[in-house]
């Protein structure tokens, strides 16, 4: 489903990822873990889209496609979906607004007719249950005045709306508390199938508890520099990340 | 060099077609006389005065203009400007009051509603009370203008503890083939316990030429009484509107008032609020959206005369092209006007580099013991926002578009009418 050879990004001239391969096929998770400052959340904003990030070296193919030429938009509307890790307030947007113009338009994309308003309806009913949304937030400005805690749940029902095919959460745990995370973690696992896969961006292992990696891969410095299955992130959460700085600089 | 022989100025004409037609204008002569005097001591204001140097209505008056008030239009063209099907509607051609062509018949009791010349003829004394009593003639050379050489207008009385549930829709419509300049002027007055809901529109169809017009109404609203008023200018590209509006609220009355912009080639709005006892409450709420050449100056004065008064100002913005758009409040807190609450906003999106925004709070706080504040924003539209809707597949476009929605979305949903709210809505729509 996806496939990342090689590639490199600057930002203002400084060199932030240095040669990431990866590949992910359908129904796998991928934990990407890693200190700060070591691309993650690079990672996830070149794969969507941010312009800021410019790509100086190597490619990334999702479902035969040349991501890196499609437009942010384009992306998301071919099944690409950024939870993010800091979601953006939008007030005077409503929620329900938003995301029925944001599925329209992946609709139209499609060469799909509009979605009924009863069916949009029906849709929003269920997918609100999944992540135990409040109703009355969904009918708020997007994030506007929303905790952190709700804003990460949003992120997961826009994800349960449009329904992607390759779902990237960036940090999402962070700043949960467990009850929520469990919720999130709950709402993730109900949206996985075999046609689908995710990239779990994280710096804990807590998350991976509930929500389990087929992969785990190590960051550091631009790279991914040890990968390996569930038990790698057990290890690096109780040794630490200095262990890989030693391993991968000794 | 200097040439010997000097073409005649617009002040000029503007003063002798005073002198030709002041004897067939309505009313009090000596009050007319009095308002031109004191335009030819202030004269056209230029790049000099401080209060008009981002409006260069100097400029646009430079060209020949001409003073005939005559119906032009097909009554057919006025029809679809009454956007409201359930309302008083009220014609202003040129500045003259169409009784044919507005929809007056069956008004509840306590409603008035006839031309300016029609209340003086009919010595009606309310009329007589408050017609050209707020608006000064010494502050602005246009009032004095105003005051001086208008033809008509409507005059407007809700009687004591009348409530109007229907809107007043007051519509006012240019239509010229000549430039022109024209003086409409009104009267609206809602007395003690009553309520009224009045609405201005300014339009222009079927015109081909450039139309000036020097509009002023004056709203007294009287003690316990609730008016809620709106403005919608939405001129043709051709159109000058300098529009005064004049208000002076009584005893814990309530004013509210939207001004919305949405064409034209130079609107310049003076709104003045006079709050002349206790308990009152007023909102002033604007929307201007703003493209090509155009220019629109949004001038705005609160005054606090007495105390426990709290007044809300909310102006909003959206500015594209190299259009130009100007906000200055003033906010005057005198001296017995102590626990007053004041606060003002001013918000502005610039979407283009060659556009500018000028804003200007300017408090001036006599008493003590009040609380006031003011803010100005200027922004693009935020890219991180952009990106966030782009995340989610929406396309730039309708990104910005959603946005900028979203952003008028404040003012437009201070509109209590909501046939109104909905016509404003589609009009934005058609805008962005």
């Amino acid at each position: 489903m996806l496939s990342i050879k090689n590639l490199h990004t600057s930002i203002d001239g400084k060199e932030i990822l240095r040669g990431i391969n990866l590949e992910i096929k359908e129904g796998e998770v991928h934990a990407i873990m890693g200190p700060n400052g070591s691309g993650k959340s690079t990672l996830a904003a070149v794969l969507a889209g941010r312009s800021e990030h410019e790509v100086t070296e190597g490619e990334v193919i999702y479902n035969g496609k040349n991501l890196l030429d499609l437009e942010a938009e384009d992306r998301a509307r071919e099944g690409v979906f950024l939870a993010f890790q800091y979601p953006i307030e939008i007030p005077g947007v409503s929620n329900v607004n938003f995301l029925k113009t944001a599925i329209n338009e992946i609709r139209a994309y499609k060469g799909l007719e509009p979605m009924k308003a009863k069916d949009f309806l029906m849709m929003l009913k269920e997918k609100q249950n999944l992540v135990e949304l409040d109703v009355k937030l969904a009918n708020r400005s997007v994030n506007e005045g929303f905790s952190g805690g709700e804003k990460k749940r949003n992120e997961i029902f826009q994800m349960a709306m449009l329904d992607p095919k390759l779902s990237i959460l960036d940090e999402t745990d962070s700043g949960l508390d467990i009850d929520a995370l469990r919720i999130v973690a709950n709402g993730v696992n109900k949206l996985k199938s075999k046609e689908k896969a995710t990239i779990i961006i994280t710096h804990y292992q807590r998350l991976l508890d509930y929500i389990i990696p087929d992969f785990v891969h190590i960051l550091h410095k631009g790279k991914i520099v040890k990968s390996g299955a569930k038990e790698l992130a057990l290890e690096l959460e109780e040794k630490g990340y200095d262990f890989i700085k030693e391993e991968v600089e000794a | 060099m200097e040439t010997a022989i000097k073409t005649s100025t617009i002040k000029d004409k503007l003063i002798s077609e005073f002198e030709t037609s002041k004897l067939f204008l309505f009313g009090d002569t000596e009050l007319r006389d009095k308002a031109m005097e004191s335009f030819y001591e202030q004269g056209i204001p230029n790049r000099k005065h401080e209060e008009y140097k981002y409006t260069r209505v100097d400029l646009m008056l430079k060209e020949e203009f001409n003073f005939s008030t005559n119906k032009n239009s097909k009554d057919e063209l006025i029809e679809p400007l009454k956007f409201l099907k359930d309302a008083y509607v009220v014609i202003i051609e040129n500045g003259i009051f169409i009784e044919g062509l507005s929809n007056l018949q069956n008004l509840p009791e306590g409603l008035t509603i006839c031309s300016l010349v029609d209340a003086v003829t009919s010595n009606s004394p309310v009329f007589e009370k408050h017609y050209a009593q707020y608006a000064d003639v010494k502050s602005d050379p246009f009032i004095a203008l105003n005051t001086a050489m208008t033809k008509d207008g409507v005059f407007i009385h809700v009687a004591k503890n009348a409530i109007i549930e229907k809107p007043i829709h007051i519509i006012h419509v240019s239509t010229a083939f000549e430039n022109t300049i024209i003086h409409p002027r009104n009267l609206i007055v809602v007395d003690e316990n009553a309520q009224a809901k009045i609405i201005e529109s300014y339009e222009t169809v079927d015109s081909t030429a450039k139309i000036f017009s020097n509009a002023l109404t004056e709203i007294v609203v009287d003690k316990h009484a609730i008016v809620d008023h709106y403005k919608i200018q939405d001129e043709n590209e051709l159109g000058y509107l300098m529009n005064t509006t004049q208000i002076i609220q009584q005893k814990q009355s309530v004013f509210s008032t939207h001004t919305f912009t949405l064409s034209g080639s130079l609107v310049r709005n003076n709104l003045t609020l006079v709050l002349d006892d206790e308990h009152i409450e007023s909102h002033l709420n604007g929307l201007y959206l703003t493209t090509e050449n155009q220019v629109v100056d949004n001038h705005t004065v609160v005054d606090h005369r007495k105390p426990n008064c709290n007044s809300n100002e909310l102006y909003k913005g959206i500015i594209d092209g190299k259009s130009t758009a100007t906000f200055n409040g003033k906010i005057f807190v005198r001296k017995d006007a102590q626990k007053t609450n004041a606060f003002q906003s001013n918000k502005n999106i610039l979407l283009s580099e060659a556009g500018t925004i000028n804003t200007k709070p300017q408090l001036e706080i006599y008493a003590d013991d009040v609380k006031c504040s003011h803010g100005s924003t200027t922004g693009k539209l935020d890219a991180d926002r952009i990106f966030y809707l782009r995340a989610r597949g929406l396309s730039t476009e309708s990104a910005k578009k959603l946005l900028m929605h979203a952003f008028a979305s404040e003012v437009v949903n201070t509109i209590k009418i909501e046939a109104l709210r909905e016509y404003i809505e589609e009009k934005i729509s058609n805008t962005f």
